[in-house]
């Protein structure tokens, strides 16, 4: 295509999503009012926090790759693959089959394994270790996570302030829109957009993000429909501020906390959702839900095989728990409904 | 004196049920350099609109039908929307009765106050920011190096009107549209925001057109006042001569009605009903229905204007009566 291979956009990405990082901590810090919320956040939900910033770090861990440096005697990865951090830890630990967590030997027929002791949540079918792959997983699921909010809240931005602020035909439309939307079985659409786009990454984010603006789109248009007709908005109009300025610099701000609380929100929802994809095997490859997925048919054997659905599922678990609860605290913090109010 | 501001049969309409609602009626006044009029009447009775209509921001289905609207020469009714934009704020500009709910509540007042420089003067941004000190300054914000960052809530309803005062002001406007600037405020506070008015008018030649209901503003800062009832103007007068000679039956029950201590204890005289709904109208005077001195032609006919003396209009059967018809023109 441009000359570019996955792995270098991939660590592009990486770049301006930690700049993209920087600028927000030098915005929440500048402004009083974010700075302030910031800080109540951090004393109410200390722990939710660190446990979303690991599973950041695990996923940008995952984001940054480069060719070569791989030993001779490893023989499970193409030469000449990009590999990330992460893939670099846990080179040439593929067993030929099942290990349990921490085991001696092969789980079954009890052969020797190549790195015996070493696999702390056993390996699957393939002998591919389930740490790795469930730190794998965590890239796919932030990716999934917030690839699909930055599609779906600005399209819901763009058409609800949009259709709340000018009205008339803008918002007829908008509203046949989002009525279309609404009225369609938002699985069966979803599926049909994956059937249509395919299945790698970016499809399935369009497909959850196309689906999942309408709501957010009613929210952001009603609100934007009590803010217009606020007294400080006839004053900026008073003022000769164009209606663009007014959007940008009257509307937006005063939409930025439901933003802020939709994206936590609609993050886990996401996340969620790509499970159930993965369960109906239009999932993501290398997802939590692939592993869930292919962990059914191994719960049916005897001895069973546990480690791979826990590993999986614990790690969802972790994920969307700490993010509702991260989310939870931003609304409370942010909301004045929920807030003690300053004045 | 050469009017800054001419207004001329100015009409404005909201969509009604069976015709268009005339919520601004056929209303003329000018308004010269360095003046104060005062627009007096209930609540109701179109002054907010007419403000509004002059800035061309009624909100809609509203729209002005009719009318000039004639600031130094120029038809304001007629300039197209971006250099209508650029009179708003720059040659007019207006502040609010609200001042709790016309700033920002996420944005600091000092940017709020720059962003209305910045628009109107191309200026850095360290520029606007000391001209908005200044500003501060002069509007009498104290410690007003602090309040630059300060957001609305901060701050109490009277410095909120002294930063929407100083937004109205950052580009030096001709005319400053004053929406009852005092309403939401206690009395002592009304009293400095007055002052700070009367200053800014006299010291910077800013023309006034003010917007209220209280008699005794008006007699605190007008230099003239017109009436109005039910989307008309009912009288037209210097401040003197219509506080001490009202010739219009509502500006002398407007005048009855203001509470003084030496009556204490009687009842106040009051007009008795309210502003009829704009669809209620009578054809004729539109304050026949509420008149003590109404008679046979009032409720059928519009009075005509007349002109009782110099600077002086009224519009009524009575006065016209009264005088046998001389001085009429």
């Amino acid at each position: 295509m441009m000359g570019f291979e996955p792995y270098v956009f991939s660590n592009l990405v990486t770049v301006a999503v930690l700049i993209g990082l920087g600028l927000l901590v030098r915005v929440v810090r500048r402004q009083r009012l974010w700075n302030e919320a910031a800080r109540q956040l951090w004393d109410r939900r200390k722990l939710a926090i660190v446990l979303v910033g690991i599973y950041l770090v695990i996923g940008l861990l995952d984001s940054v790759a480069w060719k070569g440096g791989v030993p001779e005697d490893v023989v499970d990865v193409l030469p000449n693959a990009p590999l990330t951090l992460i893939d670099r830890v846990f080179l040439g630990t593929k067993e030929a089959s099942y290990s349990a967590p921490l085991a001696l030997v092969e789980f079954y027929g009890a052969a020797p394994l190549r790195r015996p002791g070493t696999h702390a949540l056993g390996t699957d079918i393939l002998g591919r270790d389930v740490l790795y792959l469930t730190l794998k997983g965590a890239r796919v699921a932030l990716l999934i996570g917030g690839l699909t909010s930055l599609i779906a809240i600005p399209l819901a931005l763009l058409f609800g302030v949009g259709a709340g602020y000018f009205g008339g035909r803008f918002d007829d439309f908008v509203f046949f829109l989002i009525s279309t939307l609404a009225s369609m079985p938002g699985l069966l659409l979803l599926i049909a957009l994956i059937m249509a786009m395919g299945r790698d990454t970016l499809s399935v984010c369009i497909a959850l993000g196309v689906t999942s603006w309408v709501g957010f789109c009613r929210l952001s248009r009603a609100e934007t429909l009590k803010l217009r007709e606020l007294d400080y908005v006839s004053a900026a109009r008073a003022l000769g501020l164009s209606e663009y300025r007014i959007v940008v610099r009257h509307i937006l701000p005063n939409l930025a906390h439901l933003i802020v609380i939709t994206f936590v929100l609609m993050f886990s929802g996401l996340v969620l959702s790509e499970v159930v994809l993965s369960w109906l095997g239009i999932g993501v490859d290398g997802s939590w839900g692939q592993m869930i997925d292919g962990a059914r048919n191994e719960l049916s054997r005897e001895p069973i095989i546990w480690w791979n659905i826990a590993a999986a599922g614990s790690a969802l678990f972790g994920l969307i728990l700490a993010v509702n609860i991260v989310g939870d605290g931003i609304r409370d913090v942010l909301d004045p409904r929920t807030q003690k109010g300053p004045t | 004196m050469s009017a800054l501001l001419e207004v001329r049969n100015l009409r404005t309409t909201f969509p009604g049920a069976l015709r268009p609602l005339p919520v601004v009626d056929d209303i003329s006044f000018s308004l010269a350099r360095g003046e104060v009029l005062a627009l007096v009447g209930e609540s109701g009775s179109g002054k907010s609109m007419t403000a509004l209509s002059i800035l061309r921001l009624v909100p809609k289905p509203g729209q002005v039908v009719a009318g000039e609207v004639m600031l130094a020469g120029e038809d304001l009714l007629q300039l197209p929307v971006t250099q209508m934009r650029r009179v708003r704020g720059a040659r007019i500009a207006m502040i609010f009765q609200e001042p709790m709910t016309c700033l920002n509540p996420v944005v600091t007042v000092g940017a709020q106050v720059m962003e209305a420089i910045q628009l109107h003067d191309s200026m850095s941004k360290v520029d606007a920011r000391a001209r908005t000190r200044e500003l501060f300054a002069e509007v009498g914000i104290p410690d007003p190096d602090a309040r630059l960052d300060a957001y609305p809530h901060h701050l109490s309803g009277g410095l909120k009107q002294r930063v929407m005062i100083a937004m109205a002001l950052s580009t030096r406007p001709e005319i400053l549209i004053a929406d009852e600037p005092t309403t939401a405020l206690d009395v002592t506070i009304q009293a400095q925001i007055l002052a700070l008015l009367r200053n800014l008018q006299r010291d910077r030649g800013t023309a006034i057109l003010l917007i209220t209901h209280d008699l005794g503003i008006v007699n605190e800062l007008a230099d003239r006042v017109a009436v109005m009832y039910a989307g008309r103007l009912v009288e037209v007068a210097e401040r003197k001569a219509l506080l001490s000679d009202p010739l219009h039956p509502y500006t002398q029950g407007l005048l009855r009605s203001i509470p003084a201590l030496s009556r204490a204890g009687e009842r106040l005289p009051e007009i008795p009903g309210v502003v009829p709904s704009p669809d209620q109208w009578p054809a004729g005077c539109r304050f026949s229905t509420r008149c003590p001195l109404r008679f046979e032609p009032c409720a059928e006919l519009f009075p005509e204007e007349i002109r009782p003396a110099a600077g002086r209009r009224v519009w009524c059967h009575e006065v016209e009566r009264s005088m046998g018809g001389k001085g009429a023109s």
